[in-house]
């Protein structure tokens, strides 16, 4: 009873506060009371240890709990330590919603990091914006989204793009060969695409789509010997991707006159395809293992203690690793009882750090992240090579292949 | 003029690997009668051979190849002696079951291996590209070609020269009536089931290097070979021959003239349009009911 009094003092207490601040939704009923206590910060872990993505999020779970291990060894927040409640949502959206309740509602957590697939965003998307809880979503994505209640970590299509589409029609040409998995992801990243090319004056000789997991891509390097384009900009995601490069090794064709221009090819794929098979080709990430900065060779450094020599680091664990280092921030900000997922929302907006890829910034308009794109080449020794990094850091649009319209704090506006 | 060469050599590569993976599902169900559907999985554990003697013992790909069939065989064996054996009277009780040794094959694979992409490199000799009739083609598809079509040879000359082969037929045609000449079919079972099993294991290490290994790879397979058993006929190798060329012919003009997409279902609607009007598939053999 006594324990619930305090509760519900506390509660008045971040109602106050938050009316300062002026949240929107602050009568919404399903409010919840999700905040700090008994000396510890609660926060869900929401990656799949099983099941088909198990092998990439398991890295992510990895990332995420080593930047807690880190922050609750220098003292925690305020004195505060973080307790992780970790869950397995088996790579099952449905579950994903399910376990999703259970950290905001029964386990109160402040925050949950989490979640690879957009399939899995969006499953656990309607619980944190009913229960007014808080996501921090690592994993570079479509865009076309504007919640208040996700933090987004990875880049959106403008930020992979803009520096990659036309450094490559400068340096080897305009005419552009699409080619993705189908679904959604790389439908939206393709808009994106010709929409910048549209703007260089180069030209899209074939947009393809491929089902999900294909593996024979004999027609398709047909098509491409007789197309002979500059560029293959290619969205195929998962096996497909290794598939598709050992296809096109094996057929002769050559990556110095036409290379194919990734966003999904980290160093986990190519290890899986083979140094020999990748080489030559590109890919525009703000991460790669091999970036040289202090900050970078620490994660790597930990992360390899921790987690084992043989482990890799790539374009969505460094995310994965920041963004918890970017919430001990704002919460540090707040004081313990104010400690609540919209005072840590208020707290993180505009706020900045050194990650390993370089400084960061959390967008107060549409909570994503201001990142630092990078071009990396693949090399036969299966590391990639950096060749250029944008001049400037890019700001996050997650509706930039949409010019009328905008998200910003108030959500999403038609301009 | 190159690009048509090249779309043909497209379409026999493709049905060359269709041939490899359904070859030995159309031995199986052809003589036993055993829905397999656990096919996927010993094409998936081929794969996984490959990887691990390559790993493990540093031995490329083409010595490995008899060890793989080998060891897949056995498998097979295994697999005959401790489930299939008592399911024979319920076929559709052997669905359920292959369909559960291939759950459990996976996450064995999953939990031994991990389930993260793996590697298996292509046999140095043949990673160039040759030119054939003015087109380029990668020296490794051709080699699948030659080595479908052997074993293709190899499997026919069982069937037709072989006193095997003539029991093998005798069964397939009647089993009680072939077990009353004093044939043992349950031996006769059991080595088929082997062989099938070891051709499905040499088909998942030839394709290993084209393509890529996961725990899961085995679904798509098992679909495409039994498309390919059921245009073909079941109980006619000829038909596998002839279907596998059929559909990799169709499925490679499809997806140059438009994409894989609409080729995958234009080809299913195919299938389903030509099994509708010929339920035993294309090519039957004589049996006697």
């Amino acid at each position: 009873m006594n324990k619930n009094r305090r509760n519900f003092l506390k509660g008045t207490a971040a109602l106050g506060t938050a009316t300062l601040v002026g949240f929107p939704h602050i009568w919404n009923k399903n409010y919840s009371l999700a905040r700090a206590a008994d000396g510890k910060v609660k926060v869900g872990v929401l990656f799949s240890l099983t099941g088909t993505t198990a092998i990439i999020e398991e890295s992510l779970n990895k990332a995420t709990i080593l930047a807690i291990e880190e922050i609750n060894a220098a003292g925690g927040i305020n004195g505060m330590q973080i307790e992780a409640v970790v869950e397995d949502p088996a790579s099952d959206p449905a579950t994903f919603a399910e376990k999703a309740r259970k950290l905001v509602m029964s386990d109160k957590c402040v925050s949950v990091f989490g979640a690879y697939t957009s399939a899995s965003r969006k499953a656990v998307l309607p619980v944190f914006e009913k229960q007014e809880n808080l996501f921090w979503y690592p994993t570079l994505y479509e865009g076309r989204e504007c919640s208040k209640n996700v933090v987004y970590t990875g880049a959106v299509p403008n930020q992979q793009q803009d520096d990659f589409i036309p450094w490559l029609v400068e340096k080897f040409g305009k005419r552009w060969y699409l080619i993705g998995s189908n679904y959604i992801y790389p439908k939206e990243e393709n808009n994106y695409c010709k929409k910048l090319l549209a703007e260089l004056g180069a030209e899209v000789v074939a947009e393809e789509y491929v089902p999900l997991g294909h593996s024979e891509f004999s027609s398709v390097i047909n098509k491409l010997k007789a197309e002979k384009p500059n560029v293959i900009f290619s969205t195929v995601v998962g096996d497909s991707v290794v598939a598709l490069h050992r296809q096109y090794h094996a057929a002769g064709l050559d990556p110095a006159t036409m290379p194919m221009a990734s966003l999904t090819t980290s160093e986990n794929e190519v290890a899986a395809m083979g140094g020999e098979a990748a080489a030559g080709h590109f890919t525009s990430a703000p991460y790669f293992m091999v970036w040289d900065s202090p900050e970078n060779h620490k994660f790597v450094d930990a992360y390899k203690k921790r987690w084992g020599a043989d482990k890799v680091t790539h374009f969505v664990s460094e995310p994965s690793y920041f963004q918890v280092h970017l919430f001990k921030q704002a919460a540090e900000k707040l004081a313990g009882s104010d400690i609540t997922p919209l005072g840590i929302r208020e707290a993180l907006k505009g706020q900045e750090m050194i990650a390993p890829q370089g400084k960061v910034r959390i967008e107060p308009e549409n909570q994503h992240t201001w990142l630092w794109p990078k071009i990396g080449q693949c090399q036969p020794d299966g590391q990639f090579k950096i060749l250029k990094q944008s001049d400037n850091w890019l700001e996050p649009d997650p509706y930039k292949a949409y010019p009328h319209q905008k998200c910003t704090a108030e959500g999403l506006k038609q301009i | 003029m190159d690009i048509v060469v090249s779309q043909i050599m497209t379409g026999l590569s493709i049905a060359s690997i269709l041939m490899l993976v359904s070859l030995g599902l159309a031995v199986i169900y052809g003589v036993t009668g055993v829905i397999n559907l656990a096919h996927g999985e010993f094409v998936m554990l081929g794969a996984y051979a490959a990887w691990a003697l390559q790993t493990e013992l540093g031995l490329s790909l083409l010595p490995s190849l008899v060890a793989i069939f080998l060891i897949l065989a056995a498998v097979g064996w295994l697999v005959e002696v401790l489930v299939i054996r008592h399911l024979y009277a319920r076929p559709l009780d052997t669905i359920l079951a292959t369909w559960g040794i291939g759950v459990m094959a996976q996450q064995a694979i999953r939990l031994t291996a991990g389930g993260e992409l793996r590697y298996v490199q292509m046999p140095e000799s043949l990673s160039a590209s040759v030119t054939v009739f003015g087109a380029t083609e990668s020296a490794y598809r051709l080699f699948i070609l030659a080595v479908a079509l052997a074993l293709f040879a190899v499997t026919w000359g069982i069937y037709r020269y072989t006193s095997f082969g003539l029991k093998l037929r005798a069964i397939t045609q009647n089993r009680s009536v072939a077990s009353s000449f004093g044939i043992n079919a349950s031996r006769i079972y059991r080595l088929t089931f082997a062989y099938g099993a070891g051709i499905a294991g040499l088909a998942g290490a030839l394709v290993s290097p084209l393509k890529s290994v996961s725990p899961e790879m085995g679904t798509t397979y098992v679909v495409d070979a039994f498309m390919v058993v059921v245009l073909g006929g079941a109980q006619s190798l000829m038909g596998t021959l002839a279907s596998s060329g059929i559909l990799g012919e169709l499925s490679g003009y499809l997806a140059f003239y438009s994409n894989d997409t609409i080729a995958k279902a234009l080809v299913l609607l195919a299938i389903v349009v030509i099994i509708r009007f010929r339920p035993q598939g294309l090519f039957t053999a004589r049996v006697r009911a």
